[in-house]
C-alpha cells in the first residue's frame, strides 16, 4: 500500500499549478462578475497541452492517466471553477466517448483537433423531461439515405455555443428506453444546429450553459459513435470517468476555500484585541479553529477517495461505485466547506466578488450535475446490494 | 403552554399573507436581479400598517409584540427575504428607542416610524469592529447642548434609505465599552453620508451601506439613556432582534420548501413523480422536521422577549443560531430537489439559498451566538 502520489504526478501537479495560479486565477473574479467565457485560460490550457490529457500521443494528446486528469482539474478549480468545468467536460464526456467507442477513422478525424483545443467538446444527453431518467430521452435520429436526421432539444449543455462538436444522444429505434438510444458526433456548424436559451445560473458564471436545439440536422453515418442502440452504454461509461473529473473540481474548490479561510485566520491572529473582548476572541477563535480542522479533514478524506477511483480507472479495474462515492463525497464536501469558509470570513466574505461567496455559488452545481448526488446514492446502493 | 397565535395575530398574519402573495411575491425575482431597494414595497407596508407592528399603540403602532413581529417577518420572507428586512430593520432600528428612550423620546421619535413615514436603521458595526463591538472608534464629542459625531460605520442595513438612524459612538474612548453611548439621528437635522453600497451574495434588494459621519451634529436630547449606557443598550436590542432573524431564516426555508414540495410532486422521472422515491421522501421528512423545530424555537424566543424572561439572551441566540443554520441546509437541499432547474434563476430556490447565508452572519455571527449561549450555560 502506498498512498503517496508518484513523483511524475507530483511534478505534473506543480506544472499545472503554476499555469493555473499564473494564467487562470487572475481572471477568476472578473470572469464570474462579467459572466464571460475565460478565453485566455482556455487558450492557455490548449497551448500547455491541457486539453488533450487523456488522448494518446499518437492522436496528438498527452496520453496521461485518469489520476493526472483529476489532479489537473483540481488545480484548475482551485484557481477558477468555471475554467475547470469547461476543461473537464471537454476532456471527459466531450472527448472520451470517441477514445472509448470511436473507430480508427473517427479517432484520426476528431481526436487531434480536440486534443489541440482547435475544437472544444461537449456532451448533450439531458432533455427538459429527462434528467436523472436519461434513458427516457426523446430526441430522434431518423434513418435517411446518407445517414440520420436529428431532431430534439437538449438542456443544461456545458460549453454551449463554444463547442466545435457535440456528443449527442438520440433515439434511433422504437425500442423502449435505453435500448433505442444511439450516440452521434454533431459538428456545431451543421445546418439546423442552434443555441437556444442560455441559462442564468447561481454560479459557474464563466461556463456557458444552455439549450442545444436540433432541427432536421443531417448527420452522416460516419459520425455515429458505436452501434445503433449502444448510445446509453456510451453515455454511462463516459459519465463514470466524468465523475472523477467532477471530484477533482470539487477538491479544487474545497482546497481554495480552506486555504483562504486559513489565510484570513492567520491574519486575524496577528491583530490585537483589547479589554473584555479578549475572552470573546479566544472563545470564538477556538470555534473557528475547530471548523477549519473539520474542513481540512473532510477535504483530505475526499481527496483520497477521488484518487483511489482515478487509480482504479487507470488500472483498468471496475470503478463505477468508487467514482460515484468520490463524486458524492467530494461534492458534498465542497458545499459544506464553502459554506463553513464563508462563515469564518463573515460579512466581508458575503460581498460580491469575494472568493468565499463565489466558491459557495460554484460548489452547489457540483452536487447536481453529471448525475445528481441522489443518482450517485442510487448507483452506490444498487452496486452494494447486488449479488 | 400555548402554541397558538391570538385571533388578533391571525388577522394580522392573514393580511400580510395576502399582501405578500399579491404584491411582494411577483416582485421578488426582479428585486434580486436589479438589486434595487423596493421602495414600492416599503410604501405598501407603510400604508397597510405593517411598519407599525414593532410599536405599541401609545406610540402610534399596532402591536409591539415580538411574536407578532416574527410572524410578520416570517410571512414576508417566505416570498422575498429582501422585503422582509423592511419590517425586521424597522424593528431593529426602533428597539433602542423603545428599550432605552425616555417617554418624551418615544412620543417624539416613534410615531413617524410607526406610520411608515420614515424607516429606521441601526449602526453598530465598523470596518475594524464587527463581532468585537467594543473596539469601535466612532467618536461623539459634547459641545453644549449637542454632540458632534465623527467616524465610519460598516454593513449598515438600510443606512442609505433610513430617515432615522441609531448610532453607537464613543463618548469616552478611555472607558472601553463603558464609554459607548447611543444616539438617534434624524436625517433632516443630522444628515449622514453614504460612502459605499455593498454588492452581496444575497438579500440584494436590501441596501447595505457604509456610512461616514463628518462633524455631524446631534442634539443631546437625542441621546438614549446615560452616557456610557450604549453598549448595554446595543446588547439588549440584539437580544430582542435576534428572534426576528430566526423568523427571517424560517420564512426563507419555508418558502423554498413550499416550492420544492410542489416541484417534486409534479416532476416526473422514470414514469413517476420524483416524490414517490424514498430517497426524496426522506429528504422531505428531514426538511419539514428541521423547519418545525426551528419554528418552535423562534416563537419560544419571541415569547421570552415579550415576557422579558430571565433566560431571554440565551434562547434568543439559540433561535437565531438554529434557525439560520437550518435555513442554509434546507435551502441547499431544496435547490438539490429541483436539480439543474434549482441552479438557474428562472426558479426561485437559488435566490433563497443565496439569501439564507447572511442569516448565519448578521446580527451576531453564529460563532458569536455560540459564545453567548456557552457563556450563559457556564455562568
Amino acid at each position: 500500500m502506498d498512498l503517496e502520489i508518484a513523483p511524475e504526478h507530483a511534478s505534473f501537479r506543480d506544472a499545472v499549478r503554476e499555469f493555473a495560479q499564473g494564467v487562470v486565477q487572475p481572471h477568476a473574479a472578473e470572469v464570474d462578475r462579467e459572466h464571460r467565457f475565460p478565453h485566455e485560460a482556455i487558450k492557455g490550457a490548449a497551448e500547455s497541452g491541457l486539453l488533450g490529457l487523456l488522448v494518446p500521443r499518437e492522436f496528438g494528446g498527452a496520453g496521461l492517466d485518469p489520476l493526472s486528469f483529476a489532479i489537473a482539474i483540481e488545480e484548475l478549480a482551485q484557481a477558477c471553477a468555471s475554467t475547470a468545468v469547461i476543461v473537464d467536460v471537454h476532456t471527459s464526456v466531450g472527448t472520451e466517448p470517441i477514445l472509448l467507442f470511436g473507430d480508427e477513422e473517427q479517432k484520426r478525424r476528431w481526436l487531434p483537433r480536440l486534443a489541440s483545443g482547435e475544437l472544444l467538446g461537449a456532451f448533450a444527453l439531458t432533455e427538459p423531461a429527462s434528467g436523472s431518467d436519461a434513458a427516457s430521452l426523446q430526441a430522434t435520429a431518423r434513418r435517411d439515405r446518407d445517414g440520420y436526421v436529428l431532431n430534439g432539444t437538449k438542456v443544461f449543455i456545458t460549453n454551449i455555443g463554444h463547442a466545435g462538436v457535440y456528443v449527442v444522444f438520440a433515439r434511433t429505434g422504437p425500442e423502449e428506453k435505453a435500448a433505442g438510444v444511439t450516440a452521434f458526433l454533431v459538428p456545431a456548424d451543421s445546418p439546423g444546429v442552434r443555441v437556444g436559451q442560455l441559462f442564468h445560473k447561481m454560479g459557474l458564471h464563466g461556463s456557458p450553459t444552455g439549450e442545444l436545439v436540433l432541427e432536421d440536422v443531417n448527420v452522416p453515418t460516419a459520425n455515429r459513435l458505436g452501434g445503433e442502440g449502444q448510445g446509453f452504454t456510451v453515455a454511462m461509461r463516459a459519465l463514470d470517468s466524468g465523475r472523477i473529473g467532477i471530484s477533482g473540481q470539487a477538491l479544487g474548490i474545497s482546497q481554495a476555500a480552506v486555504d483562504e479561510a486559513r489565510g484570513l485566520m492567520r491574519e486575524r491572529g496577528h491583530e490585537k484585541s483589547k479589554g473584555d473582548s479578549d475572552v470573546l476572541y479566544r472563545l470564538a477563535g477556538q470555534g473557528d479553529d475547530f471548523s477549519l480542522a473539520d474542513m481540512a479533514s473532510r477535504v483530505e478524506s475526499a481527496r483520497l477517495l477521488a484518487y483511489h477511483a482515478a487509480w482504479l480507472c487507470g488500472a483498468g479495474r471496475p470503478f463505477t461505485r468508487q467514482a460515484s462515492m468520490a463524486k458524492l463525497h467530494c461534492t458534498d464536501t465542497a458545499m459544506q466547506v464553502a459554506i463553513d469558509a464563508l462563515q469564518i470570513a463573515g460579512e466581508d466574505g458575503a460581498r460580491q466578488g469575494s472568493p468565499f461567496e463565489r466558491h459557495l455559488r460554484d460548489a452547489k452545481a457540483l452536487q447536481i450535475y453529471e448525475g445528481s448526488n441522489q443518482v450517485q446514492r442510487y448507483v452506490i446502493g444498487r452496486d452494494l446490494l447486488r449479488g | 403552554m400555548d402554541f397558538e397565535f391570538s385571533a388578533e395575530q391571525v388577522a394580522i398574519r392573514d393580511t400580510i399573507r395576502e399582501l405578500v402573495q399579491d404584491r411582494v411575491a411577483p416582485r421578488a425575482a426582479e428585486i434580486d436581479q436589479t438589486a434595487e431597494y423596493p421602495k414600492d414595497i416599503e410604501k405598501l407596508f407603510a400604508e397597510n400598517g405593517v411598519l407599525g407592528i414593532p410599536f405599541p399603540e401609545e406610540y402610534g403602532g399596532i402591536s409591539g409584540s415580538s411574536v407578532t413581529i416574527c410572524m410578520g417577518i416570517e410571512e414576508i420572507a417566505k416570498a422575498c427575504a429582501s422585503s422582509s428586512l423592511i419590517l425586521a430593520v424597522q424593528a431593529l432600528g426602533s428597539y433602542p428607542i423603545l428599550v432605552a428612550g425616555s417617554e418624551e423620546q418615544k412620543k417624539r421619535l416613534c410615531p413617524p416610524l410607526a406610520s411608515g413615514e420614515k424607516v429606521a436603521a441601526y449602526a453598530l458595526s465598523e470596518p475594524g469592529s464587527g463581532s468585537d463591538a467594543a473596539a469601535m472608534t466612532t467618536r461623539a464629542t459634547k459641545h453644549g447642548t449637542e454632540y458632534v459625531l465623527n467616524g465610519t460605520k460598516q454593513f449598515i442595513t438600510h443606512g442609505s434609505v433610513a430617515g432615522t438612524l441609531v448610532v453607537f459612538a464613543q463618548t469616552d474612548p478611555t472607558a472601553d465599552h463603558r464609554g459607548i453611548s447611543a444616539f438617534v439621528l434624524e436625517r433632516e437635522t443630522s444628515p449622514w453620508t453614504v460612502s459605499k453600497l455593498e454588492h452581496k451574495l444575497g438579500i440584494r434588494g436590501s441596501p447595505t451601506a457604509q456610512i461616514v459621519f463628518e462633524e455631524v451634529k446631534v442634539p443631546a436630547a437625542n441621546r438614549l439613556g446615560e452616557e456610557g449606557a450604549g453598549f448595554k443598550i446595543a446588547l439588549a436590542v440584539l437580544d430582542r432582534s435576534r428572534p426576528g432573524i430566526g423568523a427571517q431564516a424560517l420564512g426563507i426555508a419555508e418558502g423554498a420548501f413550499d416550492y420544492a414540495l410542489n416541484y417534486v410532486k409534479e416532476r416526473k422521472q422514470f414514469g413517476q413523480a420524483i416524490a414517490s422515491f424514498q430517497g426524496i421522501q426522506f429528504m422531505l421528512a428531514d426538511i419539514a422536521t428541521q423547519i418545525e423545530a426551528a419554528r418552535h424555537l423562534v416563537f419560544r424566543a419571541a415569547t421570552k422577549v415579550d415576557t422579558k424572561a430571565a433566560d431571554l439572551t440565551k434562547v434568543a441566540a439559540m433561535a437565531k443560531l438554529f434557525a439560520s443554520d437550518m435555513a442554509m441546509k434546507v435551502t441547499t437541499d431544496c435547490v438539490q430537489l429541483l436539480g439543474g432547474y434549482g441552479y438557474i434563476s428562472d426558479y426561485p430556490v437559488e435566490r433563497m439559498m443565496r439569501d439564507a447565508k447572511i442569516t448565519q452572519i448578521y446580527e451576531g455571527t453564529n460563532q458569536i451566538q455560540r459564545v453567548v449561549i456557552a457563556r450563559a450555560l457556564l455562568r
